[in-house]
């Protein structure tokens, strides 16, 4: 016999529900910088849930580097993060010089410096600019590009392209455009009054960052949409291995051009910029003091360059021994490493690359979950991730 | 005059003067965004500083292919964009220009132009719905919200304004204003509302119009990094030109009715009564120019706030000084 249940007893659930809408966010959005598809489950401007759907950018490097040449290399490795090219382009050098032995020449070493550092402020104006204008305001876009287009100048000035230089060699560096052959003239490598150019223009970027202080930093408006939104606590910055700037807004003091230099980072004198509140303003402050020290490094850097030459000794047909070597690097956005297997041919048996973005976005879905709709945005783009970096 | 033919010309110039007024008003935005941001901006077009590039862009708009979604309302669709631009247009119809250049007088003028300014957020809903998109739903109920956050202080800026005048006509605050405030030394000063007391009541209305208008600081519907065009993401060609020139309409018109309410419309002190309907046109659209270059400087320096930010700027900031506001116009208007 069924046992009747008195109607009070009866569990009725006057709760109303309103199903939750997916939204597909991209790939072709504005503020995904590039083609990052998120799908969203969201309760009208409140995310409940997201996933971040990515690959739409693979362009397959880590296979193409098992049918190429270390030499080869060099122009594909840096168009994965193509903001910050030169930045990429190092690590993947330096560990081909490490599995065979060859030093660069100090010379080479100190320019690898100084165009990593150009770099350096280059991506990060290119975040100054995009991060305003995904909260809505344009006019920053537009002051830190113009002093970007200064610093582009200086790094086509030394390697005849803006993003793409394909200017490190094993061994050293390719002589300047303009510089003439490293073996007659070792003293023009660098183009005529490069070191002049590169003070006016750190002044002038110097300049645009107090510009960005006046009309972004102590903005009110700016500090509503990004005070406290997106915190990242140190921990899980740690666990979900964020690097960078991403990490050292989150009072992480580790940067790896002090921890593990591979270019004579421990000859010069500048400050890790850490914050202590891991949210998206202190993720913006972080960059913008960085492009400060940036433009420092590069000030004593191009006082402490020694003469010499550009290029050590390298067989014509580059054989790297047998052997295994990570590097990794202190790139604009963060650790950015080169995996190398060799078998002692002309080509990487395996390579795999540690891409920055990737990792800095695998902590989007734990980040947006419960936030509002506006403030995706602001997450988002404080993370400052390129796709090309995440998908390789 | 005939009347009907009266009503001919009425319309007439007042199309004019909004389609006129748009164009130059998105050419003052494009230059002085331009300027602000170290361009050059439009350069080419007509010649000369690029001033035809407005007309050369409504042109273009008019080219293109006038696409409406499969799935949308058609309907409700197409209807929208008229609406936006009605609303922008009827406010024209009672503002002065002059003692007698003014379309209708309405003894209820204030009260008609928060009512058909309002009506934009409807065409705005519309479209957000009848797109069948949920980039543009979310925008078109943006909308309709950012109404509840910004149409309270409005009214309550107004009315502070009302009480002070003691009219409701747009013609009749015009002369409350140009009535003498004292007199020092045998010569009468008089000033407009702006200065007579109603400065909080100025900063609520520049705010709320911000708002209504959808510009940054407060253009969540349309939030281009978040909802790629909002409500407008599915609109092309010639019905984007329509929103876009409603827009723009209804900036002019906004500031022409702050002009009106708290800098002293088409008055200007020293200048006789008779001569007025001569040189009102002229002082209003002063007046008006200063209000959209303050609309524009805005835009161009601010980021965009979050939707609760603006619930929260209305409800706990300006509804209370709203209030604070008409007690303290009610006291300026007895002791003074």
């Amino acid at each position: 016999m069924t046992e009747l249940m008195h109607r009070s007893e009866v569990a009725v659930s006057v709760e109303l529900q309103t199903p939750d809408m997916t939204l597909n966010i991209g790939p072709q959005h504005p503020s995904t910088h590039g083609v990052l598809r998120l799908v969203a489950k969201v309760d009208g401007e409140k995310i409940t849930e997201v996933e971040p759907v990515i690959g739409y950018m693979h362009r397959g490097y880590e296979k193409l580097a098992e049918v190429r040449t270390y030499a080869q290399m060099t122009a594909l490795v840096n168009r994965i993060d193509w903001v910050s090219g030169f930045a990429s382009e190092v690590p993947f050098i330096v560990a081909v010089e490490r599995l065979t032995g060859i030093e660069a020449p100090e010379r080479a070493q100190w320019i690898r410096l100084i165009l990593t550092e150009l770099f350096r402020i280059s991506s990060h104006l290119v975040f100054m600019s995009s991060y305003p204008l995904e909260l809505g305001a344009t006019t920053p876009l537009m002051w830190a590009l113009r002093e970007r287009e200064r610093v582009l100048d200086l790094i086509e000035s030394v390697t005849g392209g803006r993003f793409h230089p394909n200017f490190n060699r094993v061994g050293g560096v390719k002589p300047a455009a303009g510089g003439g052959s490293q073996t007659k003239k070792v003293s023009q490598d660098l183009p005529a009054g490069f070191f002049d150019q590169t003070r006016a223009a750190m002044d002038k970027v110097l300049h645009v960052c107090d510009e960005l202080d006046e009309l972004v930093t102590g903005n009110e408006l700016i500090k509503a949409r990004t005070v406290g939104v997106g915190i990242i606590p140190a921990d899980k910055a740690i666990e979900f291995g964020l690097s960078g700037p991403n990490l050292r807004a989150s009072g992480v003091d580790f940067d790896l051009r002090k921890v593990e230099p591979i270019l004579p980072y421990d000859q010069v004198d500048f400050d890790v910029v850490t914050a202590q509140g891991g949210d998206c303003y202190d993720r913006y402050v972080c960059r913008l003091e960085e492009i400060r020290e940036a433009a420092r490094i590069v000030l004593q850097a191009i006082d402490k360059i020694p003469a010499g030459p550009l290029q050590a000794k390298v067989p014509r047909i580059l054989k790297v021994p047998e052997g295994q070597v990570y590097v990794r690097h202190e790139n604009p956005k963060g650790e950015f490493g080169y995996y190398i297997v060799s078998e002692g041919s002309r080509m990487p048996y395996r390579l795999k690359i540690r891409s920055t973005s990737f990792s800095n976005l695998s902590i989007l879905p734990w980040l947006l979950e419960g936030q509002l709709l506006p403030d995706l945005v602001a997450i988002m783009g404080s993370l400052d991730f390129v796709l090309g970096d995440v998908d390789r | 005059m005939n009347f009907w033919l009266l009503l001919l010309v009425e319309i007439v110039v007042i199309l004019v003067v909004m389609l006129v007024g748009a164009l130059v008003t998105i050419y003052a935005e494009l230059k002085i965004s331009a300027h602000m941001q170290s361009r050059i901006g439009p350069y080419y077009a007509g010649g000369k500083w690029g001033w035809a590039q407005p007309a050369a862009d409504g042109l273009k708009f008019m080219q293109k292919e006038d696409l409406v979604p499969a799935a949308a309302d058609h309907t409700v669709f197409r209807l929208a964009p008229y609406i936006v631009i009605m609303s922008a247009l009827a406010v024209w119809v009672v503002i002065p220009f002059g003692p007698d250049l003014v379309v209708r007088d309405l003894d209820l003028g204030v009260f008609f132009v928060l009512a058909v300014s309002s009506l934009s957020t409807l065409g705005v809903l519309m479209a957000g719905w009848a797109s069948a998109n949920k980039y543009s739903l979310m925008g078109g109920l943006r909308a309709a919200a950012q109404l509840i956050a910004y149409e309270l202080p409005l009214l309550l800026a107004v009315v502070a304004v009302v009480v002070q005048a003691g009219t409701m006509s747009l013609n009749g605050i015009v002369a409350a204003q140009a009535q003498p405030w004292f007199t020092v030394g045998g010569i009468e000063i008089s000033a407009p509302f702006l200065i007579k007391g109603q400065i909080i009541g100025f900063v609520i209305f520049m705010v709320a119009a911000v708002a209504e208008l959808s510009r940054i600081p407060f253009d969540m519907p349309i939030a281009e990094s978040e909802l790629t065009m909002g409500y407008l993401t599915e609109y092309s060609g010639i019905r984007f030109t329509m929103f876009f020139l409603g827009e723009y309409a209804s900036m002019v018109a906004i500031s022409a009715i702050a002009a009106t309410m708290y800098l002293g419309g088409y008055w200007i002190p020293g200048v006789p009564e008779s001569a007025l309907n001569a040189v009102g046109p002229f002082v209003l659209l002063a007046k008006v120019a200063f209000l959209v270059f303050l609309l524009i400087w805005f835009r161009w320096t601010w980021p965009r706030l979050r939707e609760d930010q603006l619930q929260d700027l209305a409800w706990r900031w300006l509804i209370p000084l709203g209030l604070l506001n008409i007690v303290l116009a009610g006291i300026f208007k007895v002791v003074l």
